[in-house]
């Protein structure tokens, strides 16, 4: 089970003939990801290690039957690629590129409205689902199948939280990076409630960083509707206001999105919270322990 | 980034946005000429000169002078080129002001609030309005909520004007000036989409007594990740405003920030970067600054971080925490031997490495003969890296 991913995902790779989408493609492949295509217009025809390279995503939909993507397109040229795998019905996308302009995704948003696609990222890490599917960017061996959902907007701050984990031996589900742009395709309260539906999930991990109000939303959607535990961690107790770090979306503007602030919220609603990132993994070792 | 007030108004006097008529200067004696010949035609009194750095609260600070003659106008420029100005924004060091922005006077007979943002909670532009003008629209929106109007605007079609009425009807302006001011909210709300614009600011806006409507001052920041579209506008950036590091960091694509803690950092990913700043400050150390080296950085950027880490004079001590995944730990390893030959490592030296090609990595660090204290886990980086600190 896991959610979004497993071993049956047909997964194809828009920007395959890239340096990184390349790469990236190898890498799942030898995680097991079922990679039955790729993209990159004007290639159509040729193949990546055997894998078929088709002019459009209509055409490597319908000669592949994938049902999901992943988009290594550099950022100029993204938010074109995004739309058009939501068109050509591509249940599961996911979109690794950073720096897509913030205008670019407002109309993303708005071409995803009422069409059944779902985005993960941009600025993302990917999904995976350990020992059925990878479909992003972190380095599988870390992974390990088991009971524990981690969703975040992080990179390797995820990978820190998932190598603890694995070292205490708890696996996950299924580790989702919802990116750290502004505009994002999947929120927290979108995955949390597909991890509270599945069965294999038995407690889950939220890490979150400042910026916006996203992990506010959260923590009033857990409060409602969650009955697993759900333990927290927010990134930059020690950011200045007003600058930027290194996310898009990192920002406290307007004096609002202080780690603080999120950190109070979290605990008014009953969320475990930790404020060391050394002890994510002992936190959830704790909680289960209590259950 | 950002821009300066001048450069700000004439962007959007090319998108039908009203600003006054007003010329930058460098010297006194350009100012005295700027105002002589804005005098000239009889049509104002007087003129501002205004000091002209990347922050607010400037005319409280002293940094807004009025004039009435060219004379009046050189000795305004004279005071205020070369003064370091301290306002709220600028931190108690200041801003030294390098050019002055002079402008013609008007007669304001009602100032208001108007700003263009990116809402995250709502995935769209947002236009706000208020009464409350010259006044911060945080404050208004802590203590007076009630008194910001705000539109949301489908990207499908843009602001419709029906929008900017609602918008200027809800300020109570008078049925004359609606036209004007929908006009004017229609050219803001172009020049920022056209321009990737991460927020506008109008602040006040203004009705003259002779009817007009008008940005006084003007604020805008630009998404960085839609520079590449405005090549014009990058030509804007104004390197003296930004921290010297900052600036050679962008160079290499790294996201630096400066801080005012005496542990340097460096580490891979935005979100690890963060978590480690604040575990360094929950085992009693401060960090000097947040520097994110990528994922997946070159040996050049690595040794280019290190470089700047070194130059920053507070720094006691310094962490680099890398978790392998795309980046390599071993590339990590070669960046950080390779500076230590160019510039020496004068300070300790706490490295964690986990994750891809780990092992190749400590072996590198290893067998180079550097002073480095290794550590196994971001816990034990972060004490070792504050205890080095202190000592």
């Amino acid at each position: 089970m896991g959610i979004f991913v497993d071993r049956n995902t047909k997964v194809i790779c828009q920007g395959i003939t890239g340096e990184q989408g390349t790469f990236h493609t190898r890498q799942m492949v030898s995680y097991g990801t079922k990679m039955v295509g790729g993209v990159t217009p004007g290639k159509g025809g040729t193949d990546v290690d055997g894998i078929p390279v088709f002019n459009t995503v209509g055409e490597a939909k319908k000669r592949t039957g994938a049902d999901a993507s992943v988009i290594y397109v550099p950022a100029a040229f993204a938010a074109d690629a995004i739309m058009e795998a939501i068109d050509a019905g591509i249940s599961l996308v996911v979109c690794i590129t950073e720096g897509i302009p913030v205008m670019d995704m407002i109309k993303v948003k708005r071409f995803l409205e009422g069409r059944p696609s779902r985005l993960i990222g941009p600025n993302c890490p990917g999904v995976i689902t350990p020992e059925e599917c990878k479909v992003g960017i972190m380095p599988g061996h870390i992974h390990k199948k088991g009971s524990i959902g981690v969703v975040s907007r992080s990179g390797t701050l995820t990978y820190e939280a998932v190598d603890q984990l694995t070292r205490l031996g708890l696996g996950q589900s299924t580790c989702v990076g919802i990116g750290g742009d502004p505009i994002n395709g999947t929120n927290f309260i979108d995955v949390i409630g597909e991890f509270e539906k599945d069965p294999q999930t038995r407690a889950i991990v939220m890490i979150g960083e400042i910026g916006g109000s996203a992990e506010e939303e959260a923590a009033e959607f857990i409060r409602k509707n969650v009955k697993k535990p759900v333990i927290a961690y927010i990134a930059g107790v020690t950011a200045p206001k007003g600058r930027r770090m290194g996310h898009a979306g990192a920002i406290i503007a307007g004096g609002k999105g202080t780690a603080d602030e999120k950190y109070a919220v979290l605990k008014e609603a009953g969320i475990t919270t930790t404020k060391n990132p050394a002890d994510i993994g002992k936190a959830v070792l704790e909680v289960l322990e209590k259950v | 980034m950002n821009i300066h007030e001048y450069q700000a108004k004439e962007l959007l006097g090319r998108y039908g946005v009203k600003v006054p008529r007003g010329k930058i200067a460098f010297t006194p004696r350009e100012a005295e000429e700027i105002a002589k010949e804005f005098l000239a035609d009889g049509k104002n009194s007087a003129c501002v000169v205004k000091a002209q750095i990347h922050a607010g609260g400037r005319g409280k600070a002293g940094g807004v002078k009025f004039a009435k003659t060219g004379e009046e106008a050189r000795a305004n420029a004279e005071a205020l080129l070369g003064k370091v100005l301290v306002t709220h924004q600028t931190g108690p060091r200041g801003k030294e002001v390098k050019k002055v922005l002079v402008e013609e006077g008007c007669q304001i007979a009602k100032e208001y609030y108007l700003g263009v943002v990116v809402d995250r909670a709502h995935q769209r532009v947002c236009m706000m309005a208020s009464s409350e003008g010259g006044v911060e629209i945080e404050e208004v929106a802590s203590k007076n909520p009630g008194k910001i109007l705000k539109e949301y605007v489908d990207p499908a079609v843009g602001l419709q004007a029906f929008s900017a009425r609602n918008l200027s009807f809800g300020l109570s302006l008078d049925k004359a000036l609606v036209n004007k001011a929908v006009k004017f909210m229609m050219g803001l709300y172009n020049a920022f989409v056209s321009l990737d614009c991460s927020m506008a600011e109008i602040n006040p806006l203004v009705v003259t007594k002779d009817g007009e409507v008008m940005a006084l001052d003007a604020k805008i920041s630009f998404d960085d990740n839609g520079l590449f579209r405005h090549k014009d506008i990058e030509g804007m950036r104004d390197l003296d405003e930004e921290d010297p590091r900052e600036v050679e960091a962008s160079r290499y694509n790294l996201n630096y920030v400066s801080l005012d803690g005496n542990i340097g950092c460096m580490v891979n990913g935005a979100g690890l970067a963060m978590a480690t700043m604040d575990i360094i400050k929950l085992y009693g150390g401060s960090p000097a600054n947040f520097l994110d080296v990528g994922g997946g950085a070159t040996k050049e950027q690595v040794t280019a971080a290190f470089k700047i880490l070194m130059s920053d004079k507070n720094v006691r001590a310094v962490l680099v925490n890398i978790f392998g995944g795309i980046m390599r730990c071993d590339i990590i390893a070669e960046g950080i031997i390779e500076a230590a030959k160019d510039v020496g490592v004068k300070v300790p030296l706490v490295v964690r490495l986990q994750g891809t090609n780990v092992d190749r990595g400590r072996e590198l660090l290893g067998r180079s003969g550097l002073n480095i204290i290794s550590a196994d886990k971001m816990d034990e980086a972060a004490e070792k890296v504050a205890r080095a600190a202190k000592r």
